[in-house]
């Protein structure tokens, strides 16, 4: 077994894409879950939204990179309105159905061959790179050190990811800590108490749903900057693998989604790379490599259970603090 | 695939969207894809030309349907179409006659063809076949309006009785302990995969077959309550927690079926059976026909054990409000430990129904219907059996008839719309209470 390799892919997923647009996604759930108590199973729609969003900007309509990453943000804006007026009042559980049926919806329609001209249908979009790499202002090689080596177009991408993760838990960290952040704990806690106290829940809400979805077209963007937009990507179980990452860290804190994600994506990559080699080896008979990588996923859904059994409020979640309301 | 030969992979391409999205995170990585993960692309191809005297006609819409292929396909601008198929099986192609120049029609040939642009095709011994249609001027073989709206509705009719199976099952489960469970998906796939282990890995002759994978899929409601949510209950877990245990339970389940039968989709034997014409444009086959006689009569068993026998009744009180029903005798947790094994068994059933209308049986199936089931829950109303019934075959007719004037890729976009509509409008549903919205 070639032990180098698997640690090195290991600790490469560490500021790996998948692992930042995860991370930024997180955020975003955890201000729609953790801070407001905002059930959002639909954060997969925020993500395609963001790498459509801006993939279509820039290969349809000719823009520079950042203009399609402000539209992108835009647009998300523009779907948590038409989310949020009817579900906002829905209960808890009841919202979880609407926004995933809502993210099916779009990625239906992200996937249907009727915008094939807009969105590739099934084959997504690729080739919307030139923008972003001309943009780049490290020179043209290859920097950093063992596992961290990577071309000046991948350290650009990371770059970005890193900041605008950055910044997220800087805005989250500023905005919790407000009294805007407390009323939305509050609503979280108990609705009808602060409805009492003269607050404007919906408005609230509202506010927090579009905050949240920003960060979560922020996580596609980032996520789909490396390579390609596929519609395969933005199915249910991919806001369920960014709840577990949420959930991994804990809901309402502030590093617990980044922490997550992170966690998520290095176990993810250790056992994609270990189970496969260990098969090969022979130390697991009974296993084919593609059962060996199915493995993973059960193992993704047991943690999940366990998670919420055991530790709801994650790793760095306070117990007083437990977003799930009875 | 060239980019102008477009082939539309709906169905297909859906089922393997997750194993792509995995492999396509993982590419990200810089970690080699498996390339036994994915379904690669097809490898084996039907392909044809679509040409009037000799000009190439664009546009031309070609569906390609059999042994779990559904795909629609349009010519390029030289006339040419191609679509990969997953197995070396029969399929049968259909030209729409609708999208040829006005007065243009497929010839018959023969003389003996009465819908000459519906031809079967087996692929051949090198992996791919050519099917071409001769074009010209002549009667177009187009079915009306009418009876493609008689025949859409008796298939959207069988589908919606499959759901309702599913439905009951889950409306029964959040009335009686109030979770959403996500999980029924997979207790559907569940009978669909037992059902494959007894009829084809073991030889049980089907008409045996079926009821033993009733009893393992009641079995396995049995197990769920026993070993997972009575000990949740205890544990006082609240109904979002549930809800994300039975997420985690659903994702850990369906990669177990995808660890056991792999990513690719298998058939109980029968599956492939003739279709024969019942009436005017109406087509079924004996298995569509038993699968409707089967649904009707287990939903009428069901309705009457609900509203007539003991056990029914109390389950009916534990749904309105679990803590009377205690108070005035009814034992709440023996009450759900019948509803889970009730809902397992109806969803089982369900599972093989449904492994014989698709057709097929495939690791993520029972996911792919499980938002459809939702939906008709909350369009009946959650928590009420009948509302369920109501709303799941409301839900079948629509997936099936909206396909008349939506593209058929977006069909399932209606059903879920009306969903978020419903609860716009009556979130109760058509027979629910207030109390549910918040």
């Amino acid at each position: 077994m070639d032990w180098l390799t698997i640690f090195g892919n290991t600790a490469s997923s560490l500021i790996g894409p998948a692992t930042l647009g995860y991370a930024l996604a997180a955020i975003g759930l955890a201000v729609h879950f953790g801070f407001a108590g905002l059930l959002n199973m639909g954060i997969a729609a925020y993500m395609a939204i963001g790498a459509y969003g801006y993939a279509i900007s820039i290969l349809t309509f000719g823009l520079p990179w950042w203009v399609g990453v402000i539209i992108a943000m835009i647009a998300s804006v523009v779907f948590s309105l038409i989310l949020g007026i009817p579900t906002l009042r829905l209960r808890g559980d009841y919202l979880a159905i609407v926004t995933i049926a809502a993210a099916e919806i779009v990625r239906l329609l992200f996937l249907s061959t009727t915008f094939d001209e807009y969105t590739g249908s099934a084959d997504g979009l690729s080739g919307y790179h030139n923008s972003f790499r001309e943009s780049n202002p490290l020179p043209e090689g290859t920097y950093g050190f063992g596992p961290w080596e990577y071309t000046h177009n991948a350290w650009w991408v990371r770059i970005i990811g890193i900041l605008l993760v950055a910044l997220a838990v800087l805005i989250v960290w500023a905005i919790m800590r407000s009294p805007w952040g407390r009323v939305l704990r509050g609503i979280r806690e108990d609705e009808d108490a602060v409805r009492a106290l003269g607050k404007n829940v919906f408005s609230y809400k509202m506010q927090a749903l579009i905050l949240g979805g920003i960060f979560g077209s922020l996580g596609g963007i980032v996520y789909a900057l490396p390579s390609s937009v596929n519609p395969g990507v933005y199915v249910t179980s991919l806001t369920f693998f960014v709840w577990t990452a949420l959930l991994l860290g804990g809901a309402a804190t502030i590093f617990g989604p980044v922490l997550g994600a992170i966690i998520y994506w290095v176990v993810q990559t250790l056992l994609s790379n270990i189970l496969p080699a260990l098969v090969t080896a022979g130390v697991l008979p009974f296993m084919s490599t593609s059962q060996a990588q199915t493995l993973r996923f059960i193992l993704v859904g047991v943690a999940l259970m366990l998670l919420v059994i055991f530790r709801p409020q994650g790793i760095l979640g306070n117990k007083k603090e437990l977003t799930f309301v009875k | 695939m060239s980019s102008t030969n477009r082939v539309r992979a709906r169905r297909a391409r859906w089922r393997t969207a997750t194993l792509v999205a995995f492999v396509g995170a993982f590419m990200m990585l810089g970690t080699p894809a498996m390339a036994d993960e994915v379904g690669e692309d097809e490898p084996f191809k039907i392909s044809g030309n679509v040409k009037l005297d000799g000009e190439p006609l664009e546009n031309i819409r070609l569906t390609v349907t059999g042994n779990g292929v559904d795909e629609e396909v349009e010519t390029d601008a030289e006339g040419q179409w191609r679509v990969g198929v997953p197995e070396r099986a029969t399929y049968t192609v259909t030209l729409d006659e609708e999208t040829l120049p006005e007065g243009i029609a497929v010839v018959d040939e023969t003389g003996e063809d009465t819908t000459p642009n519906e031809k079967e095709v087996e692929i051949g011994p090198g992996g791919r076949v050519t099917m071409n249609f001769f074009i010209g001027e002549g009667e177009r073989n187009v079915t009306s309006f009418a009876d493609q709206l008689i025949s859409r509705t008796i298939t959207g009719i069988n589908f919606g009785l499959m759901l309702g199976l599913a439905a009951v099952g889950i409306s029964l489960v959040f009335g009686t302990t109030g979770l959403s469970n996500f999980a029924h998906a997979e207790m559907v796939t569940f009978g669909a995969v037992i059902a494959l282990l007894l009829g084809v890995t073991m030889s049980i002759p089907m008409w045996a077959a079926i009821p033993l994978t009733i009893i393992v899929s009641a079995g396995f409601g049995w197990l769920l309550d026993a070993g997972l949510w009575k000990p949740l209950r205890t544990r006082g877990l609240g109904v979002v927690q549930l809800m994300i245990v039975s997420i985690g339970l659903s994702l850990a389940l369906r990669y177990v079926f995808q660890y056991f039968i792999g990513g690719g989709t298998l058939q109980l034997p029968g599956a492939a059976t003739a279709k024969f014409t019942l009436f005017g444009a109406v087509q079924l086959s004996w298995i569509d026909i038993a699968s409707m006689g089967v649904s009707i009569a287990v939903i009428i068993g069901f309705a009457v054990w609900l509203l007539f026998s003991k056990i029914g009744k109390a389950t009916r009180a534990v749904s309105d409000n679990a803590s009377l029903a205690a108070a005035s005798g009814i034992d709440v947790d023996r009450v759900v430990r019948i509803v889970w094994i009730v809902a397992a068994a109806m969803a089982g059933l369900s599972g093989i129904l449904y492994a014989y209308y698709r057709p097929g049986i495939k690791w993520d199936m029972g996911a792919q219907i499980l938002l459809l089931v939702f939906a008709a829950v909350t369009l009946g109303g959650l928590g009420t059996a009948f509302g369920a019934l109501i709303g799941a075959i409301i839900v079948g007719v629509m997936v099936e008839i909206s396909g008349l004037w939506i593209p058929s890729d977006l069909k399932y976009v209606g059903a879920l719309g009306i969903l978020i509509l419903v609860l716009l409008f009556r979130p109760q549903g058509i027979l629910g209470r207030k109390e549910r919205i918040g």
